[in-house]
């Protein structure tokens, strides 16, 4: 399930991005009937018929695994959290509906009409992404029923989806999709231009990603800011592995990087700021953060990886914020866009980067709030099936993923253009 | 709406999603066999064929089986539960398929170069058969109460979806399959011009008609002595509603025989449609027999209730944006297709 999510979500976040990107290349073309837009349209069109199609499948895998693999989970949250699913459901079908219309609609629909298309695409990719991250946050928050000796009762369905951690979690997660794509795209056309492929429209497609993904960029620090905070009042034990402290203090320091011991109970080598970690999870230099010691063993999560995927996460989070500074200070000083190549190429890596950071927020969230699957109420080991051969299906499934996304990312390149052999649009890349 | 209302409401919902998935998406699934099995001089055009009819509509036909399965673990938990449990390698084994199917039909289109095309293709047609099959097989677990049992052994993880019956209910849904995709091809491919082709798609037609043909006369007696309780609902309650199944089945044989590929095809679709009425009408209250019913199994009316209204607001968005996608691509221009 962790890998299926792991894969699901790179081509989610692209389903959810990309249609803005095409809404806004394909909105400037019929403004101002540059070949260029049109050009990035009709490709990124291409690659989204690809990565859409990975992403439905990915999908619908998922939720067959929310039942094969974790039967004890549903058995219980289905009532209580199956309706965004439903809800969810409903978005991606008006998605998948638009996608055929806006990929096989080019020559028979009129401009205006498949432009149009691109807007149902954002806003179904928005909700879908919106409904199935409520399911997550109540997961981290469960609310909206009671426990009676064991037993569900009292469902209220809304006050599950609108439980305390989804406006946080759900506005972080769907500005990482923007961002993630933003900067994907970008890296793809500075690569181009760095192998020599210049042009108008890969310094257009360069300018496009960046714009989205610098956009972004701030928003999510801010957003990632107060989701820490949101932790820090509702999942202390989280806070604690995220941050690597095992003691409970006032005027507890931020440790950036180190390495979680866990036989001497500290964090090793990490870069301390005095009484920062206090300042920024409660706005008080001397307020006291609870350690990983201060809960029940068995009852927090391991600090090692949570601690490690929270500093990438953020780090790799302002390395994208000083990216989009230094590119914009760049583009206002020069008046066109920038072709260093050192600037190129750290672009390059932050189309990577975004990914990274992606499924490291994810494993934040998710280790993060071990040994719980619903956080206070369940158990993960409670809820896993009891069927055989489970390690089976585990690395049987993981080939196939590698399998699959390894296809897709050779297509992609040679779509992208950035391989010698994709000479089948050659014609294209110089207009 | 007093509880019982709601439970069978939204059961009724969920069996309609089941006929339009068999019906559509089942149509794409039989669209990977005959890629599969392109043969003689047009094997190439019989291929593009399937593909200009699958292309702008097989992932929305594909959501409906997204839409069931969220609807059902929303809505019948214990069902959901009892279902993984019960069937965790052949839904397993789906999935695999679906994978399969979907991807490599998305990247053969984008594949350039014969050799990578062609993998592509195999791994389309064989996906577009293991899939049917399979979920047939499951429908035949599920209807002979057998999916019931969580499987903790190995013999428990094959026994339910290998019977004799369920191995014949996986044949005949594959024939199904490929034999609604022949039809609706019959329609496109003439209607785009190309009577050679359609000439093509009502010989596979008629062998796929005359395949389920015989899979039924064997499913009947066998469900008469494995599954007695399915067997006296689909002779007694459903019994109108079997016979209209071979009425109309009958009547797509001769109007395919005679050339009317539409009336086929509203035929075969119909067939289709009086099978799995048979089915829910022979196995009611039973969700999955012989233990969990429809009310046993229900979530609370709260959770019912809002569902419904979700379907009800969810359908006034979904329907007209399924209207215009079908209107676009096999209404208004067939011959493009």
């Amino acid at each position: 399930m962790g890998v299926s999510l792991g894969f699901h979500i790179v081509f989610a976040s692209i389903g959810v991005g990309l249609p803005l990107l095409l809404l806004i290349v394909e909105g400037l073309w019929l403004r101002n009937r540059d070949p260029d837009w049109k050009l990035l349209a009709r490709r990124w069109s291409k690659a989204f018929g690809i990565l859409f199609a990975v992403g439905a499948v990915s999908g619908t895998v998922l939720s067959f695994e929310l039942g094969l693999l974790w039967p004890g989970f549903m058995g219980y949250a289905g009532g209580i959290i199956g309706l965004p699913f439903s809800m969810e459901g409903f978005a991606f079908f008006v998605e998948a509906i638009f996608v055929g219309l806006y990929l096989y609609g080019w020559e028979l629909l009129s401009p205006l009409a498949h432009w149009l298309c691109t807007i149902p695409l954002v806003i179904s990719g928005a909700a879908s992404a919106w409904f199935v991250v409520t399911a997550n946050a109540w997961m981290n928050s469960p609310t909206g029923f009671r426990l009676d000796h064991g037993r569900v009762t009292d469902v209220h369905p809304l006050e599950a989806i609108f439980n305390p951690g989804t406006p946080i979690e759900t506005t972080h997660v769907m500005i990482s999709a923007y961002l993630v794509t933003g900067f994907a795209v970008a890296a793809i056309y500075a690569v181009g231009i760095l192998r020599r492929r210049g042009g108008t429209v890969y310094r257009k497609g360069l300018l496009v990603g960046m714009l989205l993904g610098s956009i972004c960029a701030p928003l999510q620090v801010i957003t990632g800011d107060m989701n820490a905070r949101w932790v820090a009042d509702h999942q202390p034990a989280k806070l604690a592995a995220m941050e690597g402290q095992f003691r409970t203090e006032s005027g507890a320091p931020l440790r950036i990087g180190g390495w979680p011991n866990l036989a001497s109970r500290n964090t090793d080598f990490a870069i301390e700021i005095p009484a920062g970690l206090s300042f920024l999870a409660y706005g008080n230099f001397n307020a006291v953060v609870k350690g990983l010691d201060s809960f029940n063993p068995g009852s927090t999560p391991d600090p090692r990886p949570v601690h490690l995927a929270f500093d990438v996460m953020v780090g790799i989070g302002f390395l994208l914020l000083g990216l989009a500074a230094w590119f914009f200070w760049l583009l206002w000083r020069r008046r066109r866009v920038p072709e260093w190549p050192l600037l190129l190429r750290a672009t390059a890596a932050a189309g990577v980067l975004g990914f990274v950071a992606v499924e490291a927020g994810w494993m934040v969230t998710e280790i993060g709030r071990q040994p719980w699957i619903i956080y206070g109420v369940v158990r993960t080991a409670a809820a896993i099936t009891p069927a055989p051969g489970l390690l089976w299906s585990f690395w049987i499934s993981t080939a196939i993923y590698v399998a699959l996304g390894t296809t897709c990312a050779a297509l992609l390149l040679r779509l992208a253009g950035a391989t010698r052999s994709g000479l089948a649009e050659a014609p294209e890349t110089e207009p | 709406m007093s509880a019982a209302v709601l439970d069978y409401s939204v059961a009724a919902i969920l069996w309609v999603a089941i006929v339009v998935y068999a019906v559509l998406a089942g149509a794409d699934f039989g669209g990977g066999v005959w890629d599969l099995f392109a043969r003689g001089p047009r094997a190439q055009q019989q291929r593009a064929a399937v593909s200009r009819a699958m292309g702008p509509v097989w992932e929305a036909n594909h959501v409906w089986l997204i839409f069931l399965i969220t609807g059902l673990f929303t809505a019948f938990p214990a069902g959901f539960k009892a279902l993984s449990l019960g069937l965790f390698v052949p839904f397993s084994l789906v999935l695999a398929g679906i994978i399969l199917r979907g991807a490599a039909f998305a990247f053969r289109a984008h594949a350039s170069g014969g050799r990578a095309r062609q993998r592509f293709g195999l791994a389309f047609g064989v996906g577009s058969i293991i899939t049917p099959f399979l979920l047939g097989a499951c429908v035949g677990a599920v209807a002979t109460g057998q999916a019931i049992q969580p499987a903790q052994t190995t013999e428990q993880l094959l026994l339910p979806w290998t019977t004799p019956f369920s191995l014949v209910c996986g044949a005949l849904a594959l024939a199904i399959c490929a034999g609604l995709a022949a039809v609706y091809l019959t329609v496109e491919t003439r209607s785009s011009g190309l009577p050679e082709l359609a000439e093509d798609f009502r010989v596979r037609a008629l062998a796929a008609g005359a395949a389920t043909l015989v899979l039924a006369a064997v499913a009947l007696p066998l469900a008469s002595s494995t599954a007695p309780a399915l067997w006296r609902g689909l002779i007694g309650r459903a019994a109108p509603v079997t016979a209209l199944a071979a009425v109309l089945a009958v009547f797509a044989a001769l109007s395919m025989l005679r050339r009317r590929f539409r009336a086929a095809r509203a035929a075969a679709a119909g067939q289709v449609v009086c099978i799995l009425l048979a089915w829910a009408l022979a196995q009611v209250p039973q969700l999955v027999p012989p233990a969990l019913t429809i009310e046993g199994s229900a979530s609370p009316p709260e959770v019912m209730a809002s569902l419904l209204v979700t379907y009800g607001v969810g359908a006034a968005v979904l329907l007209p944006s399924l209207g215009l996608l079908f209107y676009v691509f096999k209404g208004r221009n067939p011959a493009v297709l």
